[in-house]
Formats: C-alpha cells, sequence, structure tokens
C-alpha cells in the first residue's frame, strides 16, 4: 500500500516524502496517535509529520506533539523522513496510516 | 423543595436512583517552594511516581479501559508534556504553580477543538494535571465515590471513574462531559447510565439528597416527588424485566421460526474480547484472530506466550469447539519485518498461508503452540487464503512433523483438525478436492475477489455485495461440498452478522455462522424470523 508518488531519495542527504489519507473513524485521536508514535520510535531516522506538503512539522515520536495536531478523519497527513532507516521507516508510517491503524 | 429537572445528552444508556454524590475539586496546597532546581527535582519526582501509578493501574485492566489508561501513560512519558513548566520553573515558579499553568493551557487547546473526540480528550489531560499534583502536594491522588450513588459534577476524570464500585448501581450526571470521553466508553462498558452536558449545576448552596436518571433520554430529576418517583421505580422494573428477557433470548439456542437449529459462534480478535462475556450465549469460538499476537509485541511472539493465550480462549470456552486461524498477515493487515513491503497489488500477493508457507520458521512456532492447547479442549485449526489443495497438504504434514516431534520431547500435545478457509473463488470452485476437516468461509474476502471490488474503496463500495447471486452461489456451492463430504461448514464474515442477509445465506443450506459478541442477540433475533 505505497504512495505512487512517494519520492525515492538517492542516499540519505535528501529526506523521503509521502503522504496517505487518514481513513479511521475519528481521525488521528488518542489510540493511533499512540499507535503511531510506538511505531515511529522503532525507528533511528528522523519522523515528521503535517496537515499540508509544506509543513508545520510535528515530530511523529511525541504523542503529546501528535495531538496537538488534531487530524481529522480524512485529512491528509504528510510524512517527512530522514536517517539511515528512513525507507522502511516511511513504509511502516504509511502502512499504519492506510491500515486505519487496524481499526477497521 | 420541589424537584428540578434538567435535560442533557445521554451518554450511556440505563435507569438508575440513589444518593448524590457532588464531586469537588479539592486543591491541595504545597507549603514549602524550594529553589529552582529543586522545583525541578520535585516535579520531575512527581511525574514518575504518577507514571508508574498508571502503569500500575494498566497491569489490573484489560481492554478498552487499558487503551484508555496506555494513552495517558503515553502522554505523560512524553517529555514534551512538561517542557513548558520546566521553562518556567527555571524562570522561578513553583513546581505546582508551573506544571498546573502549563497543563491548563494544553487541556485550553483540546476544549477549543472543532472536533467533540479531542475535546473530550481534556478529561485525560486533567486526569494526568491532577495525579501529578496530589504528587507534589503528597495529596491522596483520588476521592472514592461510595458504591450506587449518583455522582453529580462538573466533569469526572477517568481515574475517579475507576476508583469507584459500579457493581452496585449508580450513575454519572455531568454539567460538561462528552459522550465521546474515556469516562463515557467506560461508563457503557460497565452499564452505568451517564448523562453529559446539563449546564450549570448550582443548587443554589443545597445539594440535592436523591436523584433519579434517564440514560436512555438523556434527563435527570433531583430530589423527585414521592409520585414521580414511584413512577420512575416501575419503569426501571420494567426496563429490568425487558433486559432480562433479551439476555435470556441470547443464551438459548439459535433456531429459525420452521425449528431448524442454527449454530451461532464468535469471532475474536483478542482475548480480552470474552471478557465478562458468558460461553452460554454461543455455541463455540468461529474465528479467532491470531494477528493481535503479532502486531503490538517487540518482535514476533514466542511459543509459550502464543501457547497461553490459545489456552485461555478454550478454557473460556468450557469445552465448546473453539477454532483458531493461523497468521493472516499481508494484504490491508502488514506487520512490519515480516510482511513483504512494496508489493503492487498486496491483496494478490503474500499473505495468509502463502505467507506462512514461506516463512516455515514462523509457522512452526504457531503449529507447535497450537498443538500444545489442542490437549485441553476442542481446538480446531483453519488456514487463510487457501487457493490450491498443496497449500493445505504441505500445512498438514508441518503441522504432523511438529506434533511428532512434541511427542518425541514428551510434551502434551494433539493433532487438531485442520480445515481451510474459502475466501478465494479457486478454493470454493473446487472445494471438493481438499482433504479439509471443515470448511469456514471467509466472505469478506470472497465478496472482494468474486466481485473484484475493494471494501475500502467508496466508488465501487455497491458492487461488494455478499448478497449478490454470484457470491451465494459459491456459498452454496462450499455447502454442498461439505454435505458430500461430511464435514462442517460455518461462515466467520462480517455478512454473517448483517441481518439483511441472514435469509439469504441461511437458503443457501449454511448452519453455522459466525459473529462478534455484540450482535450475537441481534443474529439470533433475525435467525427466529427465518421462515425456512
Amino acid at each position: 500500500m505505497h504512495d505512487a508518488n512517494a519520492s525515492r531519495a538517492a542516499g540519505n542527504s535528501l529526506p523521503l516524502m509521502a503522504s496517505a489519507i487518514l481513513v479511521n473513524r475519528v481521525g488521528l485521536h488518542a489510540r493511533p496517535s499512540v499507535k503511531l508514535t510506538q511505531c515511529a520510535k522503532r525507528f533511528a531516522a528522523k519522523i515528521e509529520l503535517a496537515l499540508t506538503p509544506d509543513g508545520p512539522w510535528t515530530d511523529a515520536k511525541s504523542p503529546v506533539k501528535v495531538m496537538r495536531v488534531k487530524a481529522p478523519q480524512g485529512a491528509t497527513l504528510h510524512f517527512r523522513v530522514a536517517g539511515p532507516d528512513g525507507e522502511p521507516a516511511l513504509a511502516a508510517m504509511l502502512a499504519l496510516v492506510n491500515d486505519g491503524f487496524g481499526e477497521a | 423543595m420541589a424537584e428540578i429537572h434538567l435535560t442533557g445528552r445521554a451518554a450511556s444508556s440505563g435507569l438508575a436512583i440513589g444518593p448524590v454524590t457532588v464531586l469537588t475539586t479539592a486543591v491541595a496546597k504545597r507549603t514549602h517552594v524550594g529553589d529552582p532546581a529543586q522545583e525541578t527535582a520535585a516535579l520531575k519526582a512527581a511525574i514518575e511516581a504518577a507514571t508508574a501509578e498508571i502503569v500500575r493501574l494498566i497491569e489490573t485492566v484489560q481492554g478498552e479501559v487499558a487503551d484508555i489508561l496506555e494513552f495517558q501513560a503515553a502522554m505523560i512519558e512524553d517529555d514534551a508534556l512538561a517542557e513548558g513548566a520546566y521553562h518556567a520553573i527555571s524562570a522561578g515558579a513553583a513546581a505546582d504553580q508551573a506544571w498546573r499553568a502549563a497543563l491548563d493551557a494544553e487541556i485550553a487547546g483540546y476544549r477549543t477543538a472543532e472536533d467533540e473526540y479531542f475535546r473530550a480528550r481534556a478529561a485525560d489531560l486533567v486526569d494526568i494535571r491532577d495525579r501529578v499534583l496530589a504528587h507534589l502536594s503528597g495529596a491522596n491522588t483520588v476521592a472514592k465515590i461510595a458504591g450506587g450513588s449518583i455522582v453529580a459534577g462538573e466533569d469526572i476524570t477517568p481515574s475517579a471513574f475507576l476508583a469507584a464500585d459500579w457493581t452496585r448501581g449508580g450513575a454519572i450526571v455531568l454539567a460538561a462531559g462528552s459522550p465521546s470521553s474515556h469516562v463515557a466508553m467506560l461508563a457503557r462498558a460497565r452499564g452505568a447510565p451517564m448523562v453529559v452536558g446539563l449546564g450549570p449545576l448550582s443548587w443554589n448552596g443545597r445539594p440535592p439528597a436523591l436523584a433519579l436518571v434517564d440514560g436512555d433520554a438523556g434527563t435527570v430529576i433531583f430530589d423527585p416527588e414521592p409520585e414521580t418517583r414511584r413512577l420512575f421505580e416501575s419503569r426501571m422494573a420494567a426496563a429490568n424485566a425487558a433486559q432480562a428477557a433479551a439476555e435470556a433470548g441470547r443464551v438459548g439456542p439459535a433456531r429459525t421460526a420452521a425449528g431448524r437449529r442454527i449454530s451461532v459462534l464468535l469471532n475474536v480478535a483478542a482475548p480480552e474480547d470474552l471478557d465478562g462475556l458468558d460461553p452460554a450465549i454461543c455455541d463455540g469460538v468461529g474465528l479467532v484472530r491470531t494477528e493481535f499476537l503479532f502486531e503490538a509485541s517487540h518482535g514476533l511472539p514466542d511459543e509459550d506466550t502464543q501457547y497461553a493465550v490459545y489456552r485461555r480462549i478454550i478454557d473460556w470456552a468450557k469445552g465448546r469447539p473453539v477454532t483458531i486461524r493461523t497468521l493472516d498477515a499481508g494484504g490491508d493487515k502488514p506487520i512490519p519485518g515480516l510482511t513483504v513491503d512494496g508489493e503492487s497489488n498486496p491483496f494478490l500477493g503474500l499473505r495468509g498461508i502463502r505467507l506462512s508457507l514461506a516463512k516455515p520458521q514462523v509457522f512452526r512456532v504457531q503449529l507447535r503452540a497450537l498443538s500444545r492447547a489442542a490437549a485441553h479442549g476442542s481446538l480446531k485449526v483453519m488456514l487463510p487464503m487457501i487457493t490450491v489443495p498443496s497449500e493445505l497438504d504441505r500445512a498438514a504434514a508441518m503441522l504432523d512433523a511438529e506434533c511428532s516431534a512434541l511427542r518425541a520431547e514428551g510434551i502434551a500435545c494433539a493433532r487438531p483438525p485442520l480445515g481451510i478457509m474459502v475466501e478465494v473463488p479457486a478454493a470454493a470452485l473446487r472445494a471438493d478436492d481438499f482433504e479439509s476437516a471443515f470448511y469456514s468461509i471467509g466472505s469478506n474476502d470472497l465478496t472482494q475477489y468474486t466481485m473484484a471490488a475493494a471494501r475500502d474503496v467508496g466508488a465501487v463500495a455497491d458492487l461488494n455485495d455478499t448478497g449478490d447471486p454470484a457470491v451465494l452461489s459459491l456459498i452454496a456451492r462450499t455447502v454442498e461440498a461439505g454435505r458430500r463430504r461430511g464435514v462442517e461448514v460455518s461462515l466467520c464474515g462480517d455478512s454473517a452478522a448483517d441481518t439483511r442477509l441472514t435469509t439469504a445465506l441461511l437458503a443457501t443450506g449454511l448452519t453455522m455462522l459466525s459473529v462478534a459478541p455484540v450482535a450475537v442477540a441481534r443474529l439470533k433475533a433475525a435467525i427466529a424470523m427465518v421462515s425456512s
């Protein structure tokens, strides 16, 4: 379930960018925020999210900051990832959002 | 004194009568304030103590309640929450004032949110704020609420709710609050009536002694007249009788109007789903998804972890048959480190049994755990996404090998019957060719593969219809194969719970339906209306 527009940087110098739509029922609320930050923390890469492709960017490893974004259902979540394990990190974040955080 | 009628919003259904307990917000005072270094240390210690308290609470609860507390734990463990407070302390503020100001700012952000769901999270932040403040002042954390009382207040925190005993009745009536709050979820789970949004509860300084709460209509009557109370009590008695009748229907076996016995089984996504459920409501467990074991934990679950979970479900069923599905990862259920990333079409890729056969080292662990659990009850194992008979044969050979290995090691085990899920049209078309101990129709995938229409694509949602004659004919074909081969056929997809389809599904000859626990009473009532 990869975003077809995910840009693949050749090295690690450029951050990877991709987006996914929040399909779960009530948006990026308590449980999804916890799941998202837990997933992000498994990677060394710097992972940020935003509601627009130009930011402002929020640290995806901080549940307090992710909750402050108050992303509603149907919003497009943009990810910006930089680091050695950036590719799997981005794939994991997109999979989680596309899967509706397993909430159906 | 005249009775007071207030109308708010229903947040948890049911009727309750009881003495009123007014929640007050006691503010404990700190007497001593130290220098910034001491205040920083005091706040740090209070946050750590509050975190430890939440973590301890999590260990005593399960399911939804645990999710709520895990959210609080994630928030309080995040340094970003206290950032502003530490800044204020270094500028000379006292720890409690700094913490309160930082959290109040955070809470204000939630209270002004457009989305009701986010507004409702304010109560969780208040909970965190007060827990830490209590540690800073050394006060007792939450005031105890006497069981059976009607709790009235501005809002109530999850901690205060959890500290009370709700088994003896009682209800919650709030001036503010939200049906989307964690407390409302808890109240619904515990069966405590709750009304929110009543507006200011002033009472002119004289709080009421008694309240009648209607959690269905969202109304509260304080200090009722004797006649009002008598009418309410007779309504409560009637409601209790109706509830008992519905519960009784849920427990009884399901039969159609023509007297045909239909087995109603449960779908279980996690063992917590069974908490508080009486196994008498079902004829067994038709589907245990095992994906939950693989997602949250760190790395893949070991054999003993899996065995313990399977045992718990088998023990709950008290001898009724339990069907556990082997890992069904891939497709829309990716598992980091196990499933393949970047497939062009994951639904047509390496998922279900295909993935298990491709990762024998992971599959073997699950087969061993299942064989050990099978020694303790009526366990059946089903394989997802089976397409051709050789997949079943290979899985059967692996199961035989693991059973032999366990026996050779002297470990108690039994070889469970091995069946297939019928969710790929190819398997439905030639169901007779599989040496399967049973068939379980997975109607979600069978429908999407037959109709070539995904469930989550709105533009083709009308095509994704299990009631379509093409899908029903594949179901009927599978039922017929089961009859010829003398093995059971059940259906465990979402369509089993769709009571608009009950007549059509039973017309295919199906006699076993598996649904989520919440749908059991509804399905049994729908079955009773079917004439065939």
